[in-house]
C-alpha cells in the first residue's frame, strides 16, 4: 500500500549532488535574507539611508531579494541540467 | 461605501466566468481517472505548469491584500512581498524534485512515502485540510470585497457566487481545468497589473489626487486652560470633546450637519482636521459621516500634503519613471487615515483621522510593525516582526495546494523549471505590488472600510474599462486559488483519509467521486467562513496560514529528505504539535482578541505571528519523538 509517484521517474544519477547544490544556494541565500531581517531588528534606522539613484536601503534590499531569487534560480536550473546531461549520458 | 455599477464590468466579469466554466466542462469529459482527477495526469507542460504556480499562489492575499496593506501602512505592506516570494527558493532549491519523486496526488503521500504510517496519514490529512481552509477564508473574504463595487452586490453573494463557481471547477474537472484556469488567470493578472503600474507611472503625483476628491474641512478653536473654549469661525459650534488613547476628537455643528474632527492643541489654540467616520446607532443602523450610506456622504480617501522633487515643493509632477516615483513619495508627506472606535453614549463611532506621514516613514519598515525603540517597539514587537519573516519565508513550500501542482507534470526536471517560471512570473508582481499599493495610497482611492479593495478601486482612476477588467482577473484570481485549496482538500479528505486512512475499497471511478463530493462540501463550509471573516485584511489572514503550514508541514517534509533518523510518530507528532501550537497562538493574540470584541492589548499572547514558537517547537518535537522511536526505522522503505 505505499504511495508511488503520479509518473514513472528515471532513475537520476545527479540527484545526490543537485541536493547539495540546492542546500548551498538555499543557505547562501538564507543569509541574505537574515541579514534583511536583522537589519529591520538591530539597526531600524539604517533601512531608511539613502543608498543609490536616491532610493533607501529598504527599497533596494527588498527588490534586490526579489531579484536575487529570480537569478539565482536561473543558475541553479543551468547547473543542474549540466548535471543531469553528464552524469546521466548512459 | 457606495459604488456605481458599470454594464462594461457587469460584461467582462461574465465573460471570464463564462471562460472558466466552458473551460472546467470540456476538461470534464476527460477526467475519469484518480490521476486525471488530482495530478491532471502528470503531463502538463512546465511552462504552463510555471504560470499556473503563479496563478495558484497569487491569491486575492498577493493582489488585494498587499496592495491594501501597502496603501494603508507603506513598506509594511511590501514585507509581505519580499517573503512570499523569498519562501519559493525553499521550495526550488530543497523541496520541488525530491517531493515530485517521492508522491503521487498528494502531499500526504510523499510524506509517507516511506514509512506506509496510518499515524502520518491522519496528521497530514488534517493538516491539509487546516491549512487549506486558513487559506480559504481570506480568498473567500476578498471575493465578497470585490463584487460590491464590481456588480453593487451584497458581499456576502460575492461569497457564494465563487464558492458556488469554484465547486462546479472542481466537481466537474479536478486538477485539470484547475491548472488551466490558472495558467489564464496568472498571465492576466501579471500583464493588467504591469499595465496598471505604467498608467500609475504616467500620471505622477499630485496635490489634487482627482477633480472630484473631497476638501477636508479644517478651523481652528481657542484653548482655555487646556480645554477648547471658542471657536474662531463663528459658523462652527462646538458640541463635544472625547479623548480616547491620548487622541482628542471633538463633534462639531456646521449649517445644521454634525462633524468629528480631530483635535492638535498648540498652545493657547487649536488645529481641527474633519475626519471621516461611521456610527452605529442602538438599533443597529450605521450612519455614515452622520447620513444614511444612500446619502453618499462617504467619500474615497488617500493623498498628499506636500510633493517635493528635487528639492523644490511642486503642487503636481507629470510623469514620473520608476525609481523617480519611488523616490518622490519618499521626499514627500503622505495622508494616511488611522482607524480609532470610541462610544458616544449609546452609540458606536468609528473615525479615521487623517495622519500624516513623512514619505521617509512610508517608504521603510515601521509604520505597521514598529521596529525602532524610538518609535516605542517592544521586544514583543520585535519577535513579531522575525516571527512573520519567518513563517513568510518557510510557509510557501509547505503549502498542500502549491505542493500538489509538482505531481501534475511529467519528470523532476520539468518540476525544476516550472518552479523557475513560477518565480520570475511572482517575483516580476511583487515587484509591480509597490507601485501599486503607493499608487493608491496617493491616488484618493482608498475604501477605509476594506483596504482589500485599494488595487481594483486604483484602476477605476484610469477608466471604468481597466476597472472592469482588473476586478473581473482579481476575481478570477480567486476563482484559481480557491479551486487549487478545494483539490488540495478533496484530496485530504477523499484520497488521504477516506481511500489511505480508513481504507474504504473503491473502484478508480469511485475515489473521483468521493473527491468530487468531498470537494462540494469543502466548497460549502469555505462560503460560511467566507461570510463569518468579513472585513479583515487578506493578506494578514494568509499570513497567518503561511504560519500553520510552516509549523505543521516544513519541519515534517525538510526532515524526511534530509535527516536519516526520521520516524513516521516523529512526522505526525510534529505535525500534531505545530497545528496546534500555531492555532493555539493565533487564537489568544491581540488580533483575534479585537475580533471577540476585546481589547487587544489584553491578550493572554502579545504575539500575531506564531511562527517563532511554533517551528521551533514543532521541529524539537520532531527530532525527539524519532530518536525515543528508532526502533521504527527497521521497516523504513528506502527509496
Amino acid at each position: 500500500m505505499l504511495h508511488e509517484p503520479a509518473a514513472r521517474i528515471e532513475t537520476d544519477k545527479a540527484a545526490s549532488k543537485k541536493a547539495k547544490l540546492g542546500v548551498k544556494m538555499f543557505l547562501f541565500y538564507t543569509l541574505v535574507y537574515a541579514g534583511f531581517v536583522f537589519i529591520g531588528l538591530a539597526r531600524p534606522e539604517w533601512m531608511g539611508l539613502e543608498a543609490i539613484r536616491g532610493l533607501n536601503v529598504a527599497i533596494l534590499y527588498g527588490f534586490g531579494l526579489i531579484l536575487l531569487a529570480i537569478i539565482m534560480g536561473f543558475i541553479y536550473n543551468y547547473l543542474c541540467t549540466r548535471m543531469e546531461d553528464e552524469m546521466n549520458k548512459h | 461605501m457606495i459604488y456605481e455599477v458599470s454594464n462594461l464590468a457587469i460584461i467582462i466579469f461574465l465573460f471570464i466566468v463564462g471562460l472558466v466554466l466552458g473551460l472546467s466542462f470540456y476538461f470534464a469529459r476527460k477526467t475519469k481517472s484518480a490521476s486525471k482527477y488530482y495530478a491532471a495526469g502528470g503531463n502538463i507542460h512546465w511552462a504552463v505548469n510555471g504560470i499556473a504556480f503563479a496563478g495558484d499562489y497569487l491569491s486575492a492575499a498577493s493582489f488585494l491584500g498587499i496592495c491594501g496593506m501597502i496603501a494603508y501602512s507603506g513598506y509594511d505592506g511590501f514585507l509581505y512581498s519580499i517573503g512570499y516570494l523569498a519562501g519559493w527558493v525553499v521550495a526550488l532549491f530543497l523541496v520541488a524534485e525530491p517531493l515530485k519523486k517521492l508522491g503521487k496526488y498528494t502531499f500526504t503521500d510523499a510524506l509517507d512515502s516511506r514509512f506506509n504510517s496510518k499515524h502520518i496519514k491522519l496528521a497530514a490529512s488534517i493538516s491539509t485540510l487546516i491549512v487549506s481552509l486558513f487559506y480559504l477564508i481570506p480568498q473567500m473574504v476578498g471575493a465578497g470585497d470585490l463584487i460590491v463595487p464590481l456588480l453593487g452586490l451584497p458581499h456576502w453573494i460575492g461569497v457564494l457566487l465563487v464558492g458556488s463557481i469554484v465547486i462546479l471547477i472542481v466537481a466537474t474537472a479536478g486538477m485539470t481545468s484547475t491548472t488551466y484556469v490558472q495558467f489564464i488567470k496568472g498571465a492576466l493578472l501579471v500583464v493588467f497589473s504591469t499595465i496598471l503600474t505604467f498608467q500609475i507611472l504616467n500620471k505622477g503625483i499630485s496635490l489634487t489626487p482627482n477633480e472630484n476628491y473631497h476638501q477636508f474641512l479644517k478651523t481652528e478653536a481657542v484653548v482655555s486652560n487646556g480645554v477648547l473654549s471658542q471657536m474662531v469661525d463663528p459658523s462652527y459650534q462646538l458640541v463635544k470633546t472625547t479623548v480616547v488613547d491620548n487622541l482628542e476628537f471633538a463633534q462639531l455643528e456646521k449649517d445644521g450637519s454634525l462633524y468629528w474632527f480631530h483635535v492638535n492643541k498648540q498652545g493657547d489654540k487649536a488645529v481641527l482636521d474633519e475626519m471621516l467616520y461611521m456610527t452605529t446607532l442602538p438599533d443597529g443602523s450605521v450612519l455614515y459621516n452622520g447620513a444614511p450610506k444612500s446619502e453618499r456622504k462617504f467619500y474615497q480617501v488617500g493623498h498628499l500634503s506636500k510633493i517635493v522633487v528635487d528639492g523644490k515643493e511642486v503642487s503636481k509632477t507629470g510623469p514620473l519613471g520608476p525609481f523617480e516615483f519611488l523616490k518622490a513619495i519618499e521626499n514627500s508627506e503622505v495622508v494616511r487615515f488611522s482607524k480609532k472606535a470610541f462610544t458616544d453614549g449609546e452609540d458606536k463611532v468609528t473615525v479615521w483621522r487623517q495622519n500624516v506621514t513623512t514619505g521617509k516613514d512610508v517608504m521603510k519598515p515601521g509604520l505597521l510593525y514598529k521596529l525602532s525603540s524610538a518609535a516605542g517597539a517592544t521586544s514583543w514587537d520585535r519577535l513579531n516582526f522575525i516571527s512573520l519573516m519567518l513563517a513568510l519565508f518557510l510557509g510557501t513550500s509547505a503549502l498542500p495546494h502549491i505542493l500538489i501542482r509538482y505531481y501534475t507534470v511529467p519528470s523532476q526536471r520539468a518540476a525544476r523549471k516550472s518552479t523557475i517560471v513560477g518565480i520570475s512570473a511572482i517575483g516580476f508582481f511583487y515587484i509591480l505590488t509597490l507601485y501599486m499599493g503607493l499608487g493608491a495610497m496617493v491616488n484618493g482611492v482608498l475604501d477605509v472600510e476594506s483596504s482589500n479593495m485599494s488595487a481594483p478601486l486604483l484602476a477605476k482612476t484610469f477608466g471604468v474599462g481597466l476597472f472592469s477588467i482588473i476586478s473581473a482577473i482579481a476575481f478570477a484570481t480567486v476563482l484559481g486559488t480557491v479551486s487549487g485549496l478545494i483539490v488540495a482538500s478533496s484530496g485530504a479528505i477523499a484520497h488521504d483519509f477516506i481511500d489511505k486512512y480508513l481504507q474504504v475499497e473503491m473502484t478508480d471511478k469511485g475515489k473521483v467521486k468521493a473527491g468530487k463530493i468531498a470537494a462540494v462540501c469543502v466548497g460549502l463550509f469555505a462560503i460560511l467562513l467566507g461570510i463569518l471573516f468579513k472585513g479583515m485584511n487578506v493578506s494578514f489572514l494568509v499570513g497567518l496560514a503561511f504560519a500553520v503550514a510552516a509549523s505543521a508541514n516544513l519541519p515534517a517534509i525538510l526532515f524526511l529528505l534530509f535527516w536519516e533518523k526520521t520516524t513516521a510518530k516523529g512526522i505526525a507528532w510534529s505535525i500534531v504539535v505545530g497545528i496546534v501550537t500555531s492555532i493555539g497562538i493565533i487564537l489568544f493574540s491581540p488580533t483575534m482578541w479585537e475580533k471577540y470584541g476585546l481589547i487587544p492589548a489584553d491578550a493572554p499572547i502579545p504575539l500575531d505571528n506564531p511562527g517563532i514558537i511554533s517551528i521551533p517547537l514543532a521541529v524539537i518535537t520532531l527530532v525527539a519523538v524519532s530518536l525515543m522511536t528508532q526502533k521504527e526505522n527497521l521497516t523504513k522503505t528506502n527509496k
